[in-house]
């Protein structure tokens, strides 16, 4: 019984059928394109910038960009609440910084020492949780996070404690040290570009669908022969390896660490931008990005008053723009170029 | 083609499928009836490897299913189209059936061509469901109900299966869609395709199938051709209205 064979046999002298199918392998697309176009005007960023303090806002910018959009790979494309991204991106940070303080290991192989330490730690909580469908990642990652922000606080030997951690070296390449902010901009620049990059072919390939596939109805991705369980965890992995890059720049950049970076707050607050820039959207982050880190300078002076306009924000956004910004830029842009409705989210 | 022999499953402490075995050869077309609860869709998922079953196997052309994953279960050409059609809302509705391709489109087989049949199995579904082609590009979510049936079929058809598994094709949908939809099962069966339908509308299982099994918490009480279930009284008066 060949079944289903025989009927395309019978049906092969209809074949002309549309496209091909999406490739497995990275093709170069539109949103390509525009990345790089993108990361070519940021490039001129610095030379624009009145002052050092502003260049230093662009680097927390690519920091914060790498944090926001690991996140929405999980989040928005993955349909996974993770609320322990502040601890990835501290484990990424402290074991960079630690090994650096303590051992004088060369930021070259700490940073990619701390991708790993945060990379393994979402394999050990990821392997359970992951198994559970529903919000079962979420309670896991708020309860890691708990752990971590006690760890980071109490191991005085080890992280310096709440005082911190000092004297972490800065990124040097032969002999030249990277730590003025017009030259720790280049480093965080090409790195949230490759992270931008990387996260664009992932989400234009065949299991890039499959994860939106997934998030949609596990079930139905299951049925069809997706692994789901092994996706999340792959992506889950992936993400927190990107959150401790940007914990690793960010440490060498700074040459200090404090616990209350890494908190339970921070990895709420980046969901929140998650949310703000455009939820499963590639651009979203950008967005996201730009909002975490140039609105607290902004409020700076109001003090606490800080998280109440955020809060006030977050509450506008989702009443009137629930994609975020990034679907509300969208629609602007197809009303102001009288495109009716594309269909691509953007 | 598929032996089921004394199947059990359940959730956790609750054991829903006892003891249950039934058969499917190939080119048949066979209906399980049976009421709300009564364990159709555990054993859908038993069957396609969402649930793995307590005790029991699941012998398929020979290979046991029982142990398997269900991305596993879908190369071994057993599909199931789930219970609620679970389409891909946000995604186009060719992107849900390239989804239903996922497992042939890697790795691309260099001897037979990058997308080994793929255009043909688009085109197959396609012909199958005009509707569909016309709604190539609109997301899966705004199709009506009865497109979305069409379109969870059609994915599991992407999958080239040998049995296909219907799980409450009909479900939710009004009395002309449901029509159109048995009218394309038994379209498909006709083709040469094995198939297994779940449905609490018994008439037009009964209708559809050639042979049939009862279902009543979560055991085989009554099998025979469908022809004869539908004269017995027993039948008749629990899931025929009589």
């Amino acid at each position: 019984m060949t079944g289903m064979n025989d009927v395309m046999d019978r049906s092969r002298g209809r074949i002309k059928s549309a496209a091909p199918p999406r490739r497995a392998v990275r093709r170069f697309t539109s949103d390509h394109a525009l990345l790089g176009g993108v990361w070519l005007v940021l490039a001129a960023y610095p030379f624009v910038a009145p002052n050092d303090f502003l260049v230093s806002l662009g680097v927390l910018f690519f920091i914060n960009l790498i944090l926001i959009a690991s996140l929405n790979t999980l989040m928005g494309f993955c349909g996974q609440i993770s609320l322990s991204h502040g601890a990835f991106y501290g484990l990424g940070a402290y074991t960079s910084g630690i090994l650096s303080v303590k051992l004088g290991v060369d930021p070259w192989i700490g940073v990619p020492a701390g991708m790993l330490v945060a990379a393994l730690s979402a394999l050990v909580i990821g392997l359970p949780a992951l198994r559970l469908r529903g919000h079962y990642l979420a309670m896991a990652t708020l309860g890691f996070n708990a752990i971590l922000t006690v760890l980071f606080n109490e191991l005085v030997g080890l992280t310096g404690g709440p005082n911190g951690l000092l004297g972490v070296a800065p990124f040097s390449i032969g002999g030249l040290d990277i730590a003025t902010d017009d030259r720790v901009f280049w480093l965080v620049w090409a790195c949230g570009g490759l992270v931008m990059l990387s996260i664009l072919n992932l989400v234009k390939s065949r299991v890039g669908r499959a994860l939106s596939a997934l998030a949609t109805s596990e079930i139905g991705a299951d049925a069809l022969g997706v692994n789901c369980f092994r996706y999340k965890l792959v992506v889950f992995v992936l993400t927190a390896a990107m959150a401790g890059l940007a914990g690793g720049l960010y440490v060498h950049y700074n040459q200090y660490a404090s616990p209350e970076t890494f908190g339970y707050f921070t990895s709420v607050m980046l969901v929140v931008m998650v949310a703000l820039g455009g939820w499963g959207r590639y651009w979203g982050p950008l967005f996201g990005a730009l909002l975490y880190t140039a609105v607290p300078e902004a409020l700076r002076s109001l003090g606490d008053f800080e998280l109440f306009l955020f809060g006030l924000c977050m509450i506008l956004v989702l009443l009137f723009f629930p994609g975020g910004i990034a679907a509300a830029v969208s629609t602007l842009g197809n009303r102001l170029f009288g495109k009716k409705k594309a269909g691509g989210r953007a | 083609m598929l032996e089921v022999m004394g199947l059990n499953a359940g959730y956790g402490e609750i054991q829903i499928l006892r003891d249950l075995s039934l058969t499917v050869e190939p080119g048949e077309c066979v209906c399980l009836v049976g009421a709300n609860g009564a364990g159709k869709t555990t054993l859908m998922r038993s069957l396609s490897g969402l649930l793995r079953p307590v005790g029991g196997s699941i012998r398929f052309d020979g290979q046991e299913l029982a142990r398997l994953s269900a991305h596993d279960v879908v190369t071994r050409g057993v599909a199931l189209v789930p219970e609620g059609r679970r389409v891909f809302g946000p995604l186009t509705v060719r992107d849900n059936l390239e989804m239903g391709a996922f497992r042939h489109l890697w790795p691309p087989n260099k001897e037979k061509g990058r997308h080994d049949g793929f255009g043909r199995d688009l085109e197959f579904v396609l012909t199958l469901f005009p509707r569909l082609r016309e709604r190539l590009q609109q997301p899966a979510g705004t199709l009506s109900g009865g497109e979305q049936q069409m379109l969870a079929i059609g994915r599991a058809l992407m999958t080239r299966p040998k049995l296909l598994l219907l799980d409450e094709p009909s479900m939710g949908l009004a009395p002309l869609v449901v029509k159109e939809i048995f009218a394309t099962i038994r379209a498909l069966n006709a083709e040469g395709i094995a198939i297994l339908l779940a449905e609490q509308n018994a008439r037009m299982a009964l209708r559809t199938a050639s042979r049939g099994y009862v279902i009543a918490e979560g055991r085989i009480v009554n099998s025979a051709d469908t022809a004869a279930l539908q004269r017995d009284p027993a039948v008749q008066e629990a899931y025929l209205g009589f």
